[in-house]
């Protein structure tokens, strides 16, 4: 079996995140080749075929030439699965390169089961097996699912040339809003989800932070909603936290958040709904209403 | 201008899903549905532009699926949209994203829109296809997980979220298609007047059969909940006796209790 897995880079940086693709590939024992538009200077620490094309000149994002690179590769190699991460460069061109060879796209692989692929769906609280009906099948495999492993070695280079100029123009980067917390820095963590129910209920979950002495955290749509600035967010988008307590009040556990909290030593959940997927990972989960249990919680601690 | 959202209609992700009886997807029963979250972002920001462009702009509010999503199409209408295509298929759970996507690009084919937009991922499925896949079809330019959006005179400027809360900024011209993410705008509530006004926009019923040409690319074997990792406690009954269960709990358990 062989793969051809899709590196990727930014801000002139092979990000960490490739490696994950090796991990998976190793798991179906699979020959591997890898395509990376990025730069000679920072080649992946991989013994195998490199199909390397210059960030520089092709764009860091330009999917329509990227497609035609990927495809130029998929000619030589012959692949049985084009592997892409499930990130914000793997969900743009993958389905692209499904398209031009009309094969299967299996997303946001977690597992490789007999024969098929299991995949979240229902918001994470349900798992699918998924078959793909043609010979060769694109991927991608959801963030942390499979190991990051580093096979060792230096690739040998095969130069892709450039060839069209594709229908988007990149324009820039914009960097991440500035942090007035450090959440990373934290040793406590009170979170508030959606199931707060409305900004004015934050006021709530931030005296069970204060009670704590810990800061506030929140989820995505919390803040969205502009219930609380950018800074507390938690996951993918946002920070990256290990605290030694977190708590998690009123949040399903969206892939994208536990990305960003799971390595906490303890975490304590609130949810009323009892197979929310934040009790995959809790180590207490309370199937409660957050309004009522926080706030009895807050006036135990503070005494 | 011809505008295009594509929405899908949802069951509500806080319900207790069971397989059905294949087993390969949920059983309906009991379920309530709306529309799929990322589509109400792409709804918005198509009526936003709607209004901005004013006369002359015709924006089309499109779903697959059985008779239960003409409630999400008749809230699409409430928020602005002008017209629906409402593609009938009460097997439409069944067919694979390839499918979904050569339906959509089947109806729009030969209509002449100028901007597409797409939800980034639906819910249920989540496998964030739909919509690029339909801009393959039409040989569209794309980009997705927007988080920022302007139009003017032929060309989008779009803002696309990247991991860490980075942002990368494209412009593309039309024909377009964008796929919208969480925090792009905030959708507005239907009013009562306007939800009256909805009930006399044309929504066109077409018999899938008339679009659908391909066959599926890929299945689904099963339906089933995640294996449970065990070792977290689940704690249920009185607030004040999960109070001190849980105080308890933090004292042994971890160094931020005494
Ligand atoms: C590309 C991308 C990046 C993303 N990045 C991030 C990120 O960085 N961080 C992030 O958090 N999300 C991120 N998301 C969003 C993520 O997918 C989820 O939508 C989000 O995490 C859900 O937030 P939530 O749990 O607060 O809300 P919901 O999923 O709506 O969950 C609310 C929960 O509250 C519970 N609840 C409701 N009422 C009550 C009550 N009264 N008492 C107790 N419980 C109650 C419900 O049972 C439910 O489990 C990203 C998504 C995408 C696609
Ligand atoms: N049945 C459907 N009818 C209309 N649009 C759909 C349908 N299914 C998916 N879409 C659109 O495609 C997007 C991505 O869906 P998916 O590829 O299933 O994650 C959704 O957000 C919708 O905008």
């Amino acid at each position: 079996m062989k793969t051809l897995l899709i590196g990727e880079y930014r801000e002139g940086k092979l990000l960490d995140s490739t490696y994950e693709l090796f991990g998976f590939a190793s798991q179906l024992n699979a020959d591997t080749a890898m395509l990376l538009v990025g730069s000679e200077a920072q080649l992946p620490a991989y013994g195998g075929a490199l199909y390397l094309a210059d960030a520089a000149s092709c764009g860091e994002y330009n999917p329509d030439l990227h497609k035609q690179l990927i495809l130029e590769a998929v000619q030589k190699e012959s692949p049985d699965y084009i592997v892409f991460l499930h990130s914000s460069y793997g969900w743009d061109l993958a389905p692209r390169i499904a398209a031009s060879l009309n094969i299967a796209q299996i997303s946001e692989v977690i597992a490789a089961t007999d024969g098929g692929f299991e995949v979240g769906c229902c918001n994470a609280k349900m798992r699918r097996t998924v078959k793909a009906s043609s010979a060769t099948a694109v991927l991608t495999i959801q963030a942390g699912a499979f190991p990051a492993v580093q096979p060792g070695g230096s690739p040998t280079v095969q130069n892709l040339a450039v060839v069209i100029g594709g229908a988007l123009e990149f324009v820039g980067y914009e960097p991440a809003e500035k942090k007035d917390v450090d959440l990373a820095k934290a040793e406590i963590i009170v979170s508030a989800g959606r199931g707060v129910g409305k900004k004015d209920n934050i006021t709530v979950i931030q005296a069970l932070a204060t009670a704590l002495g810990g800061e506030l955290g929140a989820s995505r749509p919390v803040v969205d909603a502009e219930w609380v600035s950018h800074s507390h967010q938690v996951g993918t988008t946002g920070q990256t936290v290990s605290p030694k307590l977190y708590v998690a009040c009123g949040i399903s556990g969206a892939i994208q958040h536990l990305a960003g909290m799971k390595k906490s030593d303890f975490i304590l959940a609130i949810n009323k709904d009892k197979d929310a997927p934040i009790g995959e990972i809790a180590d207490v989960l309370v199937v409660a209403d957050v309004m009522q249990f926080v706030p009895a919680l807050t006036a135990k601690v503070a005494r | 201008m011809k505008l295009l959202v594509c929405i899908k209609q949802v069951p509500d992700l806080e319900s207790r899903f069971k397989p059905d009886a294949a087993g390969t997807w949920y059983n309906e029963a009991d379920l309530a549905f709306r529309m799929n979250e990322y589509d109400e972002y792409a709804v918005e920001q198509a009526v936003q532009l709607r209004e901005k462009l004013g006369e002359g702009t015709e924006l089309t509010v499109l779903s697959i699926g059985p008779d239960r999503v003409v409630e999400a199409i008749k809230k699409s209408l409430a928020m602005g949209c002008d017209n629906a295509a409402h593609i009938q298929d009460p097997a439409a759970s069944g067919k694979d994203p390839w499918q979904i996507a050569s339906i959509i690009a089947a109806y729009a084919k030969d209509k002449g829109f100028d901007i597409v937009f797409t939800g980034m991922q639906s819910q249920d499925r989540g496998s964030a296809q739909v919509g690029v896949t339909v801009a393959e079809l039409l040989g569209f330019a794309c980009t997705t997980t927007i988080v920022g959006f302007d139009y003017d005179n032929g060309t989008i400027t779009a803002k696309r979220e990247l991991e860490g809360g980075i942002k990368g900024i494209v412009k593309l011209k039309t024909p377009a298609l964008v796929t919208c993410q969480l925090g792009l705008n905030i959708p507005r509530y239907p009013t009562l007047p306007n939800i009256m006004k909805a009930k006399k926009k044309e929504i066109t019923v077409i018999p899938v059969a008339e679009l659908l040409a391909t066959e599926a690319l890929a299945a689904t074997t099963s339906f089933h909940p995640p294996a449970k990792k065990g070792g977290g406690i689940v704690l249920e009954g009185d607030v004040g006796e999960l109070v001190d269960k849980v105080i308890a709990i933090l004292k042994d358990k971890t160094a931020v209790l005494r």
